[in-house]
C-alpha cells in the first residue's frame, strides 16, 4: 500500500478550507477579525474583569470538585491541630481539607478569592471610566445597565461564595442577611423563614447558597457578559476625539492579530497577578475563625470589600424605629430596613437609570461615539465624584472599628465622623471637582487663544517684560488663535508641537532630549519670529 | 476617662450601683462583675495577717516607693487616684506590673501595656510586691505553671469567651468610647492566665467557676499556638481580615494591572 505523504505545512490551510466549505465561516469571521479596537489604556480596565471572571470559573470548578456543601455535623480529624476533635459542618470541614490536604487546594482557594476581589474592583474601576468619559450615552445605555447589574450580581455571587464555607465569619454575614431580610415590613419574618427554611441558621441555607453560587449566578453573569460583549461589538467601541476621529469612524488596531495578541497577553498577566497574590498573600483564613456557632461573634468582623459599604450604612444609620398598625396588627420598621434595603434600592435605581436621567436634564437626543474628557463635563464629573465620596465614606465606615483600633480613635467618634462626613464630603467633592474641571478646561481654552508658553521673556523698548507665546495656529488681528475647542488634549509644551528637540516616550511622561544646543537654536528661531 | 465603674468591685454598697453603670456599657462586663460579687464575700472575710513575711516586707518597701501615691497606705486606695488593692491578690499585681500597666503613667481611657519600669525588671521584685498585697488582703493567685493545655478545646473556648472583644485572630478590637481590647501577641502565658483570673479594667473576670484551671490552660495553649503558627497562605496582611484584603486588591492587584494597561497601550 502506498503511504500518503503528510504535509504539515499545508495542514492549517487545508483544514481552514475544509471548515469554510462546510460552515461558510469566512465571511463573518473576516468581519470579526477586522473589527477595530481603539487603544487607550483606560479601555482595558473592563478586560481585567473579563479575565478575572475566567479565572473564577477555572478555580471555582477546581474547588467544586472537593467542596461539600453539606450541613451534616462531623468531628474534625484532619491535620490542623487547633481544630482537632471539634464539631463542625461538612461544608467547613471540606473547606479545611481543601486548604490543608488537597494538593494545591489552598492556592486555588486563595486565587479564587483574590480573583473575586479583583473582579469586583475592576468592575468598579471600569465603571468609573465609562461614567467619567460619558461612554454610557446613547446608544450605549443598555450596556451601561448590563454593566451596572453585573456589579450587583457579582456582589451577590461573592456574598454567596464567602458564606458557603460555614466558618465563623461567614456565619456572621449570614446572620446580617437574616436580619436584613426580617427587617422588611410585613413580609420580613416570612421571607426570613422562607430563605433559611425555618429559624436562623437552620441547615438549608448553605446548600441553597451553593447552588446559587456555582450554577445560577455564574450562568446569569456569563449570559450578561456575553450580551455586554455582543453589544460592544455591534455598537462598536467609543473613542477619544482627536485628529481623524469622528463620530462616524473607529481608529485603532484590528481584532486580529493586533488586538487578539494584546488581549491574550493581558489575560496572561492578569492570571499571573492573581496567581501571585494567591501564592503570596493569605486571604480568608477560615481555619482561624472556627466553625460557625450562633453564640460566637468576633470583634472587627467585616464582609468582603465590595459589601463593606452596606455594613457602613448599617453602622452609621441612627437607631430610628417606626411602628405602625395594619389590619389590626402592629408592625415595626427597624432602622436596618432604611439602611440596608431602602438606601441600596435607591442607589441601584439611580445608577441604572443615570444615562436616561442625564439625557433628560441635558435634552440630549443625539448618538454619541466620541468620548468626553471629565473636564469638559464639569457637572457630570462633579456628580460622579460626589457619588464616589459618598461610597468611600460608607466603605471606610464599614471598617470603622478597625480604623478606631489601629489609629487609636474612639469608636463612638468614628461613628460621628462617618455621619458628618457622609453629609459633608459629597457636596464638597462636587464643588472641588467642578472647580478643578472648569479650571483645566479654562487653561486649555487659554492656550488655544494665546498659544503655548515658550519660557522666553522679552523686554520691550519701553521697559515692559512679557513672555513670548507660540500660537498653535493662525491668529486673528488681536493675535488670538482661531482653533476651535475640540475637547481633546491641547499641547502645552514646546516639544509637543515640534518646536523643541523631540520627546522620547517615557513611562509616565515624555522625557525631553537633553540637547541644549538644539534647544537654544530653536528658541532663538522662535524668538526671532515673534 | 479611666473607667471608674469597675474599680471598686471590692467595695460592697457602691458596688452594685456602679455595676449598673458598667452593665449599660458592656453586657459581658456585667456578667463578670456579677460573678465577682458572688465570690467577693469570701475574699473580704479574710483578715489581713498581722505580721508580714520577709518577702512581703521587701514588697511593702517597693510598694511604698512606687504605688502608695495612688493606692494609698496599706493599699486602701485613694479617692480619684487609685482603687483599693485589698483582695485583688498577687495575680492582679503580677499581671499589672509585669505587663507595665502599673505603676500607671497617666490617666487615659485605659491603662495600657508598656515597658516594665526599670525598678521592676527583676521578676523577683514583682513577686515580692505580689506577696505583700496577698498577705494583707488575700485574693486570687497565679498557679505558676501553664503548660499541658489542649489547643483545640482552647480554641473553642477562646471563640466563645474572648473573640467578641479580642477578635478571632486575637489581634484586638475596639470597644466603646476609646476603650479597646488589646492584641494578645505580647502577653506571655502568666499574663494570659492573670488577665483571665483578674479581669483587668474593662475585661470580665473569668473565675475558676466560669473557666476551670484546665480550661484556662487550654486557652493559653491555643493562644500560644496561634502566636507561633506561621500563616500557611503566605503573608497574613496583619490577620485583620477583609479590611486589609480589600486594600491589598487595590494597592497591589489593580495598581499592577493599571500599569500593565499603560505599558501595553504605550507599546502601540
Ligand atoms: C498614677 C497612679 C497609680 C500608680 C502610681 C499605681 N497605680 Fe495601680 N492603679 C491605678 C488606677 C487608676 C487603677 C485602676 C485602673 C483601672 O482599672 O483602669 C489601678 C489598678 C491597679 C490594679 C488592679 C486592681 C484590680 O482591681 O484588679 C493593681 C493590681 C494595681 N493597680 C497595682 C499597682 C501597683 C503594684 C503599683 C505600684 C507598682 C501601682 N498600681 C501604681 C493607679 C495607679
Ligand atoms: C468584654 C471584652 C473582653 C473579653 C470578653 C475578654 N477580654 Fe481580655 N481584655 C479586654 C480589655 C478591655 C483588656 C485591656 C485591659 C487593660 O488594658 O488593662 C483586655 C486585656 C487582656 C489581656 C492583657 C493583654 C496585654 O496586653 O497584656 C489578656 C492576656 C487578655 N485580655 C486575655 C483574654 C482572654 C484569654 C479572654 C477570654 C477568656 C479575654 N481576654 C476576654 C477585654 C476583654
Ligand atoms: C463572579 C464569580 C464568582 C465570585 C465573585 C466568587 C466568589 C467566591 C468567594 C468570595 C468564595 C469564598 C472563598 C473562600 O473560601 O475564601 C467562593 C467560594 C467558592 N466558589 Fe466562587 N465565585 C465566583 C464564581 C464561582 C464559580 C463559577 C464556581 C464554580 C464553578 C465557584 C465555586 C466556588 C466554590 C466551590 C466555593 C467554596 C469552596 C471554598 O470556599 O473554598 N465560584 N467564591
Amino acid at each position: 500500500m502506498k503511504k500518503k505523504r503528510f504535509d504539515l505545512a499545508t495542514l492549517p490551510e487545508r483544514s481552514a478550507k475544509g471548515i469554510d466549505e462546510r460552515f461558510h465561516a469566512s465571511t463573518p469571521l473576516r468581519r470579526m477579525f477586522n473589527k477595530v479596537f481603539p487603544d487607550h489604556w483606560s479601555f482595558m480596565l473592563g478586560e481585567i474583569a473579563l479575565y478575572s471572571f475566567i479565572v473564577l470559573l477555572l478555580t471555582g470548578t477546581f474547588l467544586g470538585l472537593f467542596f461539600d456543601p453539606s450541613m451534616e455535623e462531623v468531628k474534625y480529624d484532619g491535620v490542623y491541630t487547633p481544630l482537632k476533635g471539634i464539631e463542625m459542618s461538612k461544608a467547613y470541614e471540606s473547606t479545611l481539607d481543601i486548604s490543608f490536604e488537597v494538593r494545591g487546594g489552598l492556592i486555588m482557594r486563595q486565587m479564587h478569592h483574590w480573583a473575586a476581589l479583583l473582579f469586583m474592583a475592576s468592575i468598579v474601576v471600569h465603571m468609573l471610566r465609562v461614567f467619567f468619559t460619558g461612554a454610557f450615552r446613547k446608544p450605549r445605555e443598555a450596556n451601561w445597565m448590563i454593566g451596572f447589574l453585573l456589579f450587583w450580581l457579582g456582589f451577590m455571587e461573592g456574598l454567596f461564595g464567602y458564606s458557603i464555607p460555614d466558618d465563623g465569619l461567614s456565619g456572621t454575614g449570614l446572620r446580617v442577611i437574616n436580619a436584613i431580610t426580617q427587617s422588611i415590613p410585613v413580609i420580613g419574618s416570612w421571607a426570613g423563614f422562607a430563605l433559611f427554611g425555618g429559624e436562623f441558621p437552620g441547615t438549608v441555607i448553605i446548600p441553597r447558597f451553593y447552588i446559587l453560587h456555582v450554577l445560577i449566578f455564574p450562568a446569569i453573569i456569563l449570559g450578561l457578559i456575553a450580551a455586554h460583549m455582543g453589544l460592544l461589538v455591534k455598537q462598536k467601541h467609543t473613542q477619544w476625539p482627536g485628529p481623524g476621529r469622528t463620530n462616524k469612524n473607529v481608529v485603532g488596531v484590528r481584532m486580529f492579530p493586533g488586538f487578539a495578541m494584546k488581549g491574550g497577553g493581558f489575560f496572561m498577566i492578569t492570571f499571573a497577578v492573581i496567581a501571585a497574590m494567591g501564592g503570596l498573600f493569605q486571604i480568608n483564613p477560615i481555619w482561624l475563625f472556627g466553625p460557625y456557632q450562633a453564640s460566637v461573634i468576633s470583634s472587627a468582623s467585616q464582609p468582603d470589600w465590595y459589601v463593606m459599604f452596606l455594613d457602613g450604612i448599617a453602622r452609621l444609620w441612627p437607631a430610628w424605629e417606626t411602628r405602625f398598625e395594619l389590619f389590626g396588627n402592629g408592625y415595626t420598621i427597624p432602622p436596618i430596613f432604611w439602611a440596608a434595603v431602602v438606601l441600596p434600592g435607591v442607589i441601584v435605581n439611580i445608577g441604572l437609570l443615570y444615562p436616561f436621567l442625564e439625557a433628560r436634564f441635558t435634552k440630549d437626543k443625539e448618538q454619541h461615539h466620541l468620548l468626553q474628557r471629565p473636564r469638559d463635563t464639569p457637572v457630570r464629573t462633579g456628580l460622579g465624584m460626589m457619588a464616589l465620596a459618598f461610597y468611600l465614606v460608607l466603605f471606610a465606615s464599614g471598617g470603622n472599628d478597625v480604623i478606631a483600633q489601629h489609629f487609636d480613635i474612639s469608636l463612638n467618634a468614628m461613628t460621628w465622623i462617618g455621619r458628618i462626613a457622609l453629609l459633608l464630603a459629597p457636596p464638597a467633592a462636587f464643588w472641588i471637582s467642578y472647580r478643578i474641571a472648569l479650571g483645566l478646561q479654562q487653561h486649555d481654552r487659554e492656550v488655544l487663544a494665546h498659544g503655548v508658553e515658550t519660557g522666553i521673556i522679552k523686554r520691550a523698548p519701553d521697559g515692559r517684560f512679557y513672555e513670548v507665546h507660540q500660537p498653535l495656529g493662525p491668529v486673528d488681528d488681536h493675535g488670538h488663535g482661531q482653533l476651535e475647542y475640540e475637547g481633546w488634549v491641547v499641547p502645552k509644551k514646546m516639544n509637543r508641537i515640534g518646536a523643541l528637540g523631540p520627546a522620547i516616550r517615557g513611562f509616565f511622561s515624555p522625557l525631553e532630549v537633553e540637547d541644549k544646543e538644539a534647544r537654544k537654536g530653536k528658541a532663538k528661531e522662535l524668538a526671532g519670529k515673534k | 476617662m479611666t473607667s471608674s465603674a469597675e474599680q471598686p468591685r471590692r467595695v460592697p454598697g457602691k458596688l452594685r450601683r456602679r455595676l449598673g453603670a458598667a452593665a449599660r456599657m458592656l453586657a459581658a462586663l456585667a456578667l463578670a462583675g456579677g460573678v465577682y460579687a458572688a465570690i467577693m464575700p469570701a475574699s473580704q472575710a479574710e483578715d489581713a495577717p498581722k505580721t508580714l513575711s520577709a518577702r512581703a516586707q521587701e514588697g511593702k518597701a517597693l510598694y511604698d516607693v512606687s504605688c502608695i501615691s495612688c493606692h494609698g497606705t496599706n493599699a486602701e486606695g485613694v479617692k480619684d487616684r487609685g482603687p483599693s488593692l485589698i483582695g485583688v491578690g498577687s495575680a492582679a499585681v503580677e499581671f499589672q506590673v509585669s505587663s507595665g500597666r502599673m505603676p500607671m503613667a497617666a490617666q487615659g481611657a485605659q491603662a495600657e501595656r508598656k515597658a516594665v519600669v526599670p525598678l521592676f525588671e527583676d521578676p523577683k521584685k514583682i513577686e515580692a510586691l505580689g506577696q505583700y498585697i496577698q498577705e494583707i488582703g488575700g485574693g486570687p493567685q497565679l498557679p505558676g505553671e501553664y503548660g499541658g493545655g489542649d489547643p483545640a478545646n482552647g480554641g473553642r473556648l477562646f471563640r466563645v469567651n474572648c473573640a467578641q472583644c479580642h477578635g478571632y485572630t486575637a489581634g484586638g478590637g475596639a470597644l466603646s468610647s476609646g476603650k479597646f481590647a488589646p492584641p494578645l501577641d505580647p502577653a506571655n502565658s502568666a499574663q494570659l492566665y492573670g488577665a483571665m483570673l483578674t479581669g483587668p479594667q474593662n475585661m470580665p473576670v473569668f473565675g475558676d467557676n466560669q473557666l476551670t484551671v484546665k480550661e484556662k490552660k487550654d486557652i493559653i495553649a491555643y493562644v500560644e499556638y496561634m502566636k507561633n503558627d506561621m500563616d500557611p497562605g503566605g503573608y497574613g496582611l496583619g490577620r485583620i481580615g477583609p479590611a486589609t484584603e480589600g486594600i491589598a486588591i487595590f494597592v497591589v492587584g489593580i495598581t499592577l494591572l493599571v500599569f500593565t494597561t499603560l505599558w501595553i497601550a504605550g507599546k502601540s
